[in-house]
């Protein structure tokens, strides 16, 4: 089967200058192609977390081009880079960051709401689908902040999937959850990946969590020392 | 898209009931003061205003005295004579020529309400041996008496008697205290040329000057020129209300040119008055600002506290498609609904406040405070009030658009 590219980086480098000029990404150049599962592993300051920032089109501090679709996304305005992300990304972050006024289906419909290519009762539908998926449907109308931890977790996940995106970026998905709702999480990953043909990145120092995935892609210091391939 | 800023805006609203409440609640104390020292300001205005208007016209028309020219020696034909001069007031009668077609060239002008002329005179009032200096206006009666409502002032007679009575005069209560004058007496009137008339005294007022109770006194038009031995046609003054009398300095200048006579406006005729309604002004105007601001202060900090509070939100949102702009517009509507919210409650207060002053009664001559509803103070209220609160909105929430997720994620 024909490997499609999705996302590229172009000679990736990144500098931080506090408290010293530091470099932390030097000259990374990858491909990742749809429907795969990456994860993006290392110890701690390898600059995996920056390097998905980047990937993320948060973070526009860096040299060399990204490009998701064949298009480059380098220099693109602000406001353009977040109706990117609106349409082409979806997040999870170690520490879950859903809105603690808002229902788990509020917060799971939010981004969907912001993009606004649906009406909010499909929104809803769509949310309700996805919480089903998630085994989440009874928690739908709580607060997000009365939710354990592998709950919101799931619920992050259901957020990132509403709009469809291309790509999942994952931050530790699984940081700070027990070894069941890590399962539970990779499992979920694998069968999004497999099912809807989306491309997942995650970021991960659990070797194990890394191994299982489709290709690992591991830094150090800042640069690639293996491509997975 | 719009509706999702909106709904995460009321979300945020109705998790922080209390904040929400303190800060609107702030507003609206602010806009009652507000609009309550401004109906206040006008209220009082209005009031030493007509007191002005009851005695000083909007203009006055009337001859300058003239000082006698000196022959100058340029004139003569021998440049080294030299002529000695004393100059002084020159002995030119203070009539205003043809008064009758004046006042009708005047009262023809668009702008002009009421005009009446008037003869002035300095007089004695003489009962028995007691003698009392003082000043009497020749009236004509009906038009004195609309533009000054001398009617209102009468505190004993009847003001309408003066029509049907030629010798009539009325007294201010401080002449007649001193002469020990009661209503139907006699006085006897001497005037700066040594007329002496004997007059009926059909009436006493009382202005809320006790200066003018002193020495003031109406008379009819005639009977003033009688006293300074002068025929029907000898009037000093004319005085003209206009429709606007903040307008009077400019119109006291075309009355100026269009009647030849000197012209005075109520402004410049009382210039202590007019300075002190300004300085009352500027202090009114700084004290409710102030209150506004520190009412600004409050939405301001409540937000800065929300947002700082929710940069993990703001971040999130920002993650998920969210752009700077729409960050704004959550903060701003957060901040619009409180300031909506504190507004209309503060002109209901204000509204009750006004009320209830209007129904103190604080003395004599003012009565009742001088305060009534003011429509355009409180729109002017709420148009400064939702300002004041979309910027107190705005700066904390353009900081919060200035979030870079990323810095919050990484933490």
């Amino acid at each position: 089967m024909e490997k499609k590219v999705i996302l590229k980086t172009s000679h990736v480098g990144k500098y931080f200058y506090d408290p010293i000029k530091f470099k932390a990404l030097d000259d990374i150049s990858f491909e990742v192609y749809q429907g795969e599962f990456l994860t993006l592993a290392g110890k701690s300051g390898s600059g995996k977390s920056t390097l998905l920032y980047i990937l993320s089109t948060m973070d526009t501090d860096y040299e060399g081009e990204l490009f998701i679709e064949g298009k480059k996304i380098t220099g693109q305005s602000k406001d353009k880079l977040a109706a990117i992300r609106g349409e082409n990304i979806g997040f999870v972050f170690q520490f879950h960051y859903l809105l603690p006024e808002f229902s788990c289906l509020k917060n799971i419909m939010i981004p969907a709401m912001k993009l606004g290519k649906k009406s909010t009762e499909e929104i809803e539908a769509l949310a309700y689908q996805r919480l089903e998926m998630l085994d989440l449907k009874e928690q739908a109308l709580k607060p997000a902040s009365k939710l354990s931890g592998g709950q919101q977790q799931r619920i992050a996940i259901a957020r990132a999937l509403i709009n469809s995106p291309k790509i999942i970026m994952c931050d530790e998905p699984t940081g700070n959850l027990d070894t069941k709702n890590t399962q539970i999480v990779f499992d979920l990953f694998k069968q999004i990946a497999r099912e809807f043909g989306q491309t997942i990145i995650a970021v991960t120092h659990d070797l194990d969590f890394a191994k299982a995935s489709d290709r690992t892609i591991e830094l150090a210091d800042g640069k690639i020392i293996s491509y997975g391939l | 898209m719009k509706s999702v800023n909106i709904e995460i805006a009321l979300t945020h609203i109705l998790t922080r009931k209390r904040q929400t409440i303190v800060a609107s609640f702030g507003v609206t104390i602010g806009i009652a003061i507000y609009i309550c020292l401004n109906t206040l300001i006008i209220g009082t205005n209005r009031y030493s205003d007509n007191a002005i208007f009851k005695t000083t016209p909007h203009v006055r028309v009337y001859k300058e005295d003239e000082i006698s020219k000196p022959l100058s020696h340029d004139s003569l034909p021998d440049k080294r004579q030299y002529v000695i001069v004393n100059p002084k007031i020159s002995n030119i009668s203070k009539n205003l020529i043809n008064p009758v077609k004046l006042l009708n060239d005047i009262k023809r002008q668009p702008e002009v309400t009421a005009a009446a002329p008037m003869v002035i005179a300095n007089i004695f009032y003489n009962n028995g041996k007691s003698q009392l200096t003082g000043i009497s206006w020749g009236i004509n009666v009906v038009e004195a008496n609309n533009m000054f409502d001398i009617e209102s002032t009468m505190v004993g007679g009847d003001f309408k008697t003066l029509l049907s009575t030629p010798n009539g005069i009325i007294l201010g209560v401080g002449i007649a205290d001193k002469l020990n004058i009661k209503l139907n007496d006699n006085v006897s009137i001497i005037s700066s040329v040594g007329v002496i008339k004997l007059m009926k005294v059909i009436g006493f007022f009382k202005s809320s000057n006790i200066t003018t109770d002193k020495s003031k006194s109406y008379m009819n038009l005639a009977a003033a020129q009688q006293l300074l031995a002068q025929g029907p046609n000898y009037v000093t003054d004319i005085y003209v209300n206009i429709k606007d009398p903040e307008k009077a300095p400019v119109y006291a200048g075309f009355l100026a040119t269009l009647t030849g006579y000197t012209t005075e406006d109520w402004k410049a005729a009382n210039e202590l008055f007019v300075a002190g309604k300004k300085i009352r002004g500027i202090l009114f105007m700084v004290v409710s600002w102030a209150i506004l601001l520190v009412a600004a202060f409050g939405i301001y900090n409540i937000l800065n506290m929300t947002i700082s509070q929710k940069l993990n939100d703001i971040a999130i949102l920002k993650a998920t498609g969210f752009l700077g702009k729409d960050v704004v517009n959550i903060f701003v509507f957060e901040a619009m609904v409180m300031g909506i919210i504190g507004t209309i409650l503060g002109c209901l207060l204000a509204a009750l406040i006004v009320d209830l002053l209007s129904h103190i009664y604080i003395g004599a001559d003012i009565g009742n405070f001088p305060i009534q509803f003011e429509p355009s103070v409180s729109f002017t209220g709420m148009g400064v009030g939702l300002l004041v609160t979309f910027f107190a909105g705005y700066i904390p929430a353009r900081k919060a658009a200035k979030v870079d997720p990323v810095a919050i994620f990484r933490k």
